[in-house]
């Protein structure tokens, strides 16, 4: 089964009217004629439409989109997943969401980095049009504020990394809750600075929000060694971290050994598969639907060696996610190659796109 | 049956070499691919289309018989609402559940989601169609569409006194086919032979309750009852129109119209329900008759246990191609049979979106004439009379297989569609 957008927020009445009519229907649904008047009325997924695609820097735009049901809110800092069509084929992806949960429009935000080669980017950023329709998938993620309101506060952001940390800072300006904050941004320069010219008049009217942008162009990298300068107290600060690995990773090893890390928050785009993670010893999965069998080293995911036998499984976000890859354990035990972890019985639903066979495996796929 | 009477008319299989054989797959897998890797926006487009037209045409039908009673209404929704079921179990329908749409990652328009307007649940059909019928597609003894368990199709099939009485229950079969079907895919083979559960068929006997339920709710009160509603309403207005002033005429008139109303509804009720009734028969004739000319005209050949157990990858491709059947006929014939005029495209890559079995028959078409294979099609009413000549004659015992068309030596390309496409493709 494909992956589908989160359930919307139905009022009950109308859930119970379109119960109600579906004896006209069946077996389709009354959502199936209503969709063809206007698909945000879909009770079964939440969809949004694109209302309108404001350019950012040369190469990142906001897209705005207004969710077809009353938008349940998100917690700054959290990402969505967006179902895209493209080619006739729908793509989704994770995006950070840069709207703070307050818009009193009732829109959400998303903002997105062009990628050349990549194949949805492109389709937002350089050809995206208002009035298209989109797919919303759940909100999901754990970067966000502790429960308790830190009294001091360090965000520090590279590249199209300031997404989620930009959603933080315009709950808090709207919260007028901006006390003592300092943003450490990096970017090329003064004009790749995503949100540049937002973040200067949050500045301009926030006496406690100080904003360094390090355009790393003219004035180098930004090492762990410059936030004695630019932050005497950054250990006693709750500090929100993010950006590209390589910058993710110098920044934790010395967090790590300077500073407590309880107090350090972070968001990485793209999960490790496979990663640090110990390598598991593989084995043989048989695909009980069709008959199949694949060998799968340690590093394989049970997806990925199932359509290298020409197998047409079910998969969506290929990153441990959207859970659309599930499929039922009949035999063996797995190893889920983002945590390492070893596990299954009997009956159990594994991600197929996250899970390598720890010996003979038979799924029921 | 019997297996060693094969050699009566040598089937074509049986002359290619292994080396022809391998190239064959090869040739058929790497069309295959070639289609496969070119879908894009233009096929999502199509088939979101024909769900939309077909959804439009069953609203239209379903209101205009709302006012079942004025006759022009009838027939026209009627017209509207058959070409409606006709479009969704067949050009819709069979299509998604075998996953030709599943490409698209769409949640809706996808082989594990969708449902229907039939007795067979998605999931019964999935199994007794896409598995068993298109893995083991005119094996004797193996598929089970052959003849379907009731009817003696073939001279193989050993004769016995109950087909004397299959002429009859083939009328009954077209006319209820959706049920008939929803009955095949229990599968009494595999309950009989004891492979398939108590529990199992339990749970498949619930299935196709809920479905015949909502089937019949929808089609024979639900709809019925909003006509009679719609003509009652009606009438009601209508004698107001007449209101007497005089109070005794108005006792009289009251009593009329309450006559008249409950007279009228009924008549709603009834024209509805019979219309209903019309485009559901006339949706199972035509898949009955469509799907009867898939494999069971004089052109198409039989396959042993044996042979299936032996086939390499060509040679299930060549199975494929000689037990199926195409109907000759233009766009509109095609559409309205789900391309299953295709059937032997179909056969070949039964998740290959309709919409390019046409594209591909030319190319079908050459492969067959350079390996000096037959393609079997022929216009509706020689396939589905070739059909109905067989079950007559096979209800008496003996009975010889037909003559086989030769080799394919036609041409390339069949009609105005197919010209465009391969036009568009060049």
């Amino acid at each position: 089964m494909a992956e589908r957008g989160a359930p919307p927020k139905v009022p009950a009445i109308q859930r119970r009217i379109l119960d109600a009519v579906r004896a006209f229907s069946s077996p389709l649904l009354p959502d199936d004629y209503l969709e063809m008047i206007n698909p945000l009325w879909s009770t079964r997924e939440l969809r949004g439409r694109i209302e309108a695609i404001e350019p950012e820097t040369e190469d990142a735009a906001t897209v705005v989109i207004k969710p077809g049901y009353k938008w349940e809110g998100h917690e700054p800092g959290q990402y969505l997943r967006i179902g895209i069509d493209i080619d006739g084929r729908r793509h989704w992806r994770a995006y950070s969401l840069t709207s703070d949960p307050g818009r009193p429009d009732g829109c959400i935000s998303i903002t997105v980095k062009n990628v050349d080669e990549g194949v949805v980017s492109p389709q937002l950023v350089k050809h995206g049009e208002p009035g298209r329709i989109v797919g919303l998938g759940g909100v999901e993620g754990t970067f966000k504020m502790p429960e308790e309101m830190p009294d001091r506060i360090l965000f520090v952001s590279a590249g199209s990394g300031i997404t989620p940390i930009m959603s933080m800072i315009r709950d808090l300006d709207r919260r007028e809750a901006l006390h003592d904050v300092l943003h450490i941004h990096s970017a090329k320069h003064a004009d790749d600075v995503i949100f540049g010219e937002q973040l200067r008049d949050i500045e301009k009217r926030n006496a406690g929000f100080r904003l360094h942008e390090q355009h790393t162009q003219k004035m180098g990298r930004l090492g762990p060694a410059h936030l004695d300068e630019l932050c005497p107290d950054w250990r006693e600060r709750e500090s929100f971290l993010s950006g590209p690995a390589e910058v993710l990773d110098t920044h934790t090893g010395h967090w790590e050994k300077e500073a407590d890390c309880e107090r350090l928050h972070m968001e990485r785009f793209q999960p490790i598969i496979g990663g640090d993670v110990e390598e598991g010893k593989g084995g043989k999965v048989l695909f009980r639907h069709s008959d199949t069998e694949a060998l799968c080293d340690g590093k394989t995911p049970i997806l990925v060696a199932g359509e290298e036998q020409g197998l047409d499984l079910p998969f969506g976000c290929r990153e441990g996610i959207c859970h659309t890859c599930v499929g039922s354990l009949k035999e063996g035990r797995v190893r889920n190659l983002r945590t390492g972890e070893v596990y299954g019985g009997r009956g159990e639903y594994i991600q197929t796109c996250i899970c390598a066979p720890e010996g003979l495996v038979e799924i029921d796929l | 049956m019997t297996t060693s009477t094969y050699t009566e008319v040598e089937n074509p299989l049986h002359k290619l070499t292994p080396e022809q054989l391998e190239a064959i797959g090869k040739e058929f897998d790497d069309l295959h691919d070639e289609v496969k890797a070119d879908l894009g926006e233009r096929d999502s487009t199509y088939i979101r289309s024909m769900i939309d037209l077909q959804r439009k045409l069953a609203l239209l039908g379903r209101v205009m018989l709302l006012g079942a009673p004025v006759k022009p209404l009838w027939i026209a929704g009627t017209t509207s609402l058959s070409i409606a079921k006709i479009l969704e179990n067949m050009e819709i329908g069979h299509n998604v559940l075998h996953g030709q749409w599943d490409w698209m990652n769409d949640p809706v328009i996808n082989s594990r989601s969708w449902d229907w307007d039939t007795a067979s649940t998605a999931e019964a059909w999935r199994h007794s169609h896409n598995y068993v019928h298109h893995t083991y597609t005119n094996v004797l003894g193996k598929d089970k569409d052959l003849g379907y368990e009731i009817m003696r199709i073939d001279p193989h099939q050993k004769w016995h006194p109950v087909y004397l009485a299959q002429p009859f229950y083939n009328i009954v079969l077209m006319c209820l086919f959706e049920w008939g079907v929803a009955t095949h895919d229990l599968d009494f083979d595999a309950i009989r032979a004891g492979e398939k559960g108590k529990d199992e068929v339990l749970q498949d006997l619930k299935g196709m309750g809920h479905k015949a339920r909502a089937q019949i709710v929808k089609d024979y009160v639900a709809w019925p009852a909003l006509s009679a509603l719609a003509t009652g309403g009606a009438e009601l207005v209508k004698g107001y129109r007449n209101k007497p002033r005089t109070r005794l005429g108005r006792r009289r008139w009251k009593r009329n119209l309450q006559a008249d109303v409950i007279e009228a509804a009924g008549r709603g009720y009834k024209s509805a329900l019979k219309a209903d009734l019309t485009a559901n028969f006339v949706r199972n004739i035509w898949s009955y008759s469509i799907i009867f000319c898939g494999h069971f005209p004089d052109q198409t050949y039989v396959f042993t246990k044996d042979e299936y157990e032996q086939e390499t990858k060509g040679g299930r491709y060549v199975r494929q191609l000689l037990g199926a059947a195409n109907i000759d006929g233009g766009p509109l014939f095609h559409v309205m049979s789900g391309n299953l005029s295709y059937q032997v495209e179909h056969h070949l890559y039964p998740d290959m979106p309709s919409s390019r079995y046409g594209e591909i028959a030319p190319r079908v078409r050459e492969i067959c004439e350079r390996y000096e294979l037959p393609y079997n099609t022929g216009p509706f009413f020689k396939q589905v009379g070739s059909v109905h000549r067989t079950i007559l004659r096979l209800a008496f015992p003996g009975g010889k297989v037909r003559p086989k068309p030769g080799p394919y030596k036609g041409d390339k390309v069949k009609n105005e569609g197919e010209r465009e496409a391969v036009k568009a493709a060049a």
